[in-house]
């Protein structure tokens, strides 16, 4: 039966689906969030929900389904929410993305699939990111849809890094009767997810209840195992038997402006204080040992424009700084980070300052940071990346009080598993080269995705990534070709 | 969970362990270190390798009693278990015939230094090692250091054993002689591996050191250990642990590992109160039996 076939649930023509005001998400009150590590967003209740979903105007070729990296059929559950078929609406998601509980909090919706909804034409886009949230919260406590596995083919797949791709390649692999079990470097599952994105917006809690649904479903984890190091790729696939492996080891190491003073006490890259604080806990010293400086009432900025940035400085805010900066060398058009965070560190009075950047951190004479000599910037011509340059403004240079600097500009390769497996071709940036459609490396049975290939970018991208590997992988092993 | 097979203290203060690792075991070299992580609310420290057995699956740590990690972890006993240990991380040292090498060795650093000593005289060098402590009982691995090299010379700062004196002296006094050295190596202290530096760069003589930032995660992601060598930021944990002696801004290492001091203060005492509480509880308990 084709899509337009199908009888819409909707009791709404499109024209009154078009006077539905899009359902504001309920959320903690800027004063009172700023100083607490909860969530943000509390999430629709099933009236809201029901509500919004009756906004979709159920196109007949969905955008938004093209527009989703891992291509979630969003007009079906869209229309079983409408019906009030909640768990039919998170089993129908589930087909395309492991993850939905993740995804409906962090996805840069506003890119994808709401990006191109045909309701932005007119009216703002169907919620379509709080919709997602909504039916994998209102699924987790039943337990979840555990999707039944095919029967099993006898390959063994090694995942190296438990990342968003990393999870997404797992279940992907494990439905279709592979044996898959995940290499993690770090003691705890999870990646990016529980040592970059705050608690306040992506909780713990959450990404522990995905990962246990993925161990249900057969998904095997083992941590504290550096691949290249405690083990390489060959000796995975010559001696411990694995049949193919797939590469998410994530952004690597911080990258750092190289800027007089960076390495002064109090200066931070955005990966170091964002893994003390999400997944060394450092906020609940003394009762966790990780410690890091004293926020309080202290000033702090953060220096970059992306998600990370705003996370970093947002965390910063809720362990008491009293001002708390973010410095961007562009302007607000050009920032990064999604919309809603920018938004959401607005209100709970985050200080932009835009068009600035430091040429300069300055100290007390004993290596600890005191300031950060700054300098303002104006858009010139394009660049590269199609953004307007910024150009230093002659005179413009001021001095910015800080105690604590967080440098978030970006990540650069982490050379381990690139160094220790012969034959595994990099680009001019390190990142290992994978081909686009196929997520194949240079070496047989070798894929890779996610940061590691593309450089820093966002969890749904990396899911993508999981996706076309994952596909590419069962191809790969039922077909033995390459 | 790593099972500790056996445990034991080298010195007041330093304990060796024999823990069950096959996977690090086997692919442990000279020079690199592992992460541990005792219970769910402690840190992730960097701790030394001192050696490995592939056969048996079991890997040698040595820890130094410092803050309330390394005290807690010193009060673990064979049998006991370490909830995480991730490793080998680190470049391992790179082993040639140089010819003559120096290691060196201050304190519980000696047991870095032991794995690369060892590995040089395999490869054919003409191994001189020096060990110095702070006292005769803080002496650690002589037997094994005598066993891997050509000459071993020992100080300690108060001369209750060996030769009084520091390490330094004794590299100074080689470079006096006139002894060829091709290549120095030198794990401890940070002000000893400055000052082996500062020696012997006057003579141009490659040197090699250990160093020891604070580290989080230990595997390349998080950037807390850069170092500046040459000017430049690197990170120990992928790009070192081990750097060319004569380009480490050992100034900038100091300050840095000096940035939690207040917070390791305040968890050793509050470890401290809790212990003494603990101990006056047990006595309260035995009177009362």
């Amino acid at each position: 039966m084709s899509p337009t076939a199908t009888k819409s649930k909707n009791p709404l023509s499109p024209k009154d689906r078009i006077k539905v005001p899009r359902q504001l998400m309920p959320e903690q009150p800027a004063e009172a969030r700023a100083h607490n590590f909860e969530e943000v967003n509390l999430g629709y209740s099933a009236e809201l929900a029901q509500q919004e979903a009756l906004r979709c105007l159920e196109c007949a070729k969905p955008t938004c389904t093209d527009n989703c990296p891992v291509g979630i059929d969003v007009k079906e559950f869209v229309s079983r929410i409408v019906i009030g078929d909640f768990l039919g609406a998170a089993a129908k998601i589930r087909e395309a993305n492991v993850l939905p509980a993740i995804t409906g909090r962090v996805c840069p919706q506003e890119d994808q699939c709401e990006g191109k909804c045909l309701l932005s034409k007119k009216v703002k886009p169907l919620g379509i990111g709080y919709l997602e949230r909504f039916v994998a919260d209102y699924e987790q406590p039943m337990g979840g849809n555990v999707v039944p596995s095919a029967p099993p083919t006898g390959n063994k797949v090694a995942v190296v890094g438990s990342g968003p791709s990393g999870l997404t390649v797992a279940g992907d692999l494990i439905q279709k009767g592979h044996k898959v079990r995940v290499f993690e470097a770090l003691h705890e599952i999870g990646g990016v997810l529980v040592y970059g994105i705050p608690e306040f917006r992506l909780p713990k809690q959450i990404v522990r209840e995905q990962i246990e649904y993925m161990r249900k479903m057969g998904v095997e984890f083992e941590t504290d195992v550096v691949v290249g190091r405690t083990v390489t790729i060959d000796e995975l696939l010559e001696e411990e038997g694995y049949d193919a492996i797939y590469i998410g080891t994530g952004a690597g190491l911080p990258q750092f402006m190289n800027v007089p003073g960076e390495h002064l006490n109090g200066v931070y890259s955005a990966n170091e204080f964002l893994t003390r604080i999400n997944l060394m806990k450092a906020y609940k010293f003394p009762v966790y040992d990780e410690p890091m400086l004293d926020l309080k009432g202290k000033s702090v900025a953060v220096i970059g424009g992306g998600n990370t940035a705003l996370d970093a400085i947002r965390c910063a805010l809720r362990l008491g700084a009293g001002k708390a900066y973010v410095i961007y060398r562009r302007s607000e058009a050009e920032m990064p980070a999604r919309a809603e965070e920018v938004h959401h560190a607005q209100q709970e009075g985050i200080d932009f300052q835009m068009l600035t950047a430091p040429v300069e951190f300055l100290s007390d004479g004993k290596g600890w940071l005191t300031s950060a000599r700054c300098v303002r910037m104006e858009l010139g011509e394009p660049d590269s990346s199609g953004r307007r340059r910024p150009v230093p403004k002659a005179g413009s240079e001021f001095n910015l009080p800080l105690s604590v600097a967080i440098i978030a500009i970006g990540t650069s390769a982490n050379p381990i598993v690139q160094s220790t497996t012969p034959g595994l071709g990099t680009n001019k940036s390190g990142y290992i080269q994978a081909s686009e459609e196929k997520q194949r490396t240079t070496r047989k049975g070798v894929f890779a995705g996610g940061d590691i290939v593309t450089g820093a970018a966002t969890v749904i991208l990396a899911m993508g990534a999981g996706r076309r590997a994952a596909t590419s992988i069962h191809e790969y092993l039922t077909t033995d070709e390459w | 969970m790593f099972k500790i097979i056996h445990a034991q203290f080298l010195a007041p203060g330093i304990k060796r362990f024999v823990i069950e690792a096959p996977r690090i075991a086997r692919k442990q070299k000279p020079g690199q270190f592992v992460m541990l992580r005792i219970y769910e609310e402690g840190e992730r420290i960097p701790v030394t390798i001192e050696n490995s057995d592939p056969e048996k699956g079991t890997i040698n740590i040595v820890v130094q009693s410092a803050g309330k990690t390394t005290n807690l972890l010193n009060a673990l006993e064979t049998g006991d278990s370490i909830l995480d240990v991730v490793g080998p991380l680190g470049k391992p040292s790179e082993i040639a015939n140089y010819g003559t090498a120096v290691v060196v060795g201050g304190g519980v650093g000696t047991a870095m230094a032991f794995p690369t000593a060892s590995a040089l005289k395999r490869a054919g060098n003409r191994v001189i090692s020096i060990v110095g402590a702070r006292n005769k009982e803080l002496v650690i691995l002589e037997k094994e250091m005598r066993a891997v090299s050509d000459a071993l010379l020992i100080t300690t700062d108060d001369g209750s054993y060996a030769d009084k004196g520091f390490v330094t002296d004794k590299v100074r006094q080689l470079i006096e002689n006139g002894t060829r050295i091709d290549l120095v190596v030198a794990v401890g202290p940070i002000v000893m591996m400055k000052a082996v530096s500062e020696l012997t760069r006057k003579e141009n003589i490659h040197t090699v050191v250990s160093l020891n930032p604070i580290m989080i995660d230990g595997t390349g992601m998080c950037g807390g250990c850069r170092v500046l060598i040459d000017g430049k930021s690197e990170f120990a944990c992928v790009d070192g642990p081990e750097f060319d002696g004569h380009k480490v801004n050992f100034e900038v290492l100091v300050q840095r590992n000096a940035m939690y001091r207040d917070a390791e203060r305040q968890s050793m005492e509050e470890f401290q109160s809790l212990q003494k509480a603990d101990a006056e509880e047990s006595a309260r308990q035995g009177d009362q039996r």
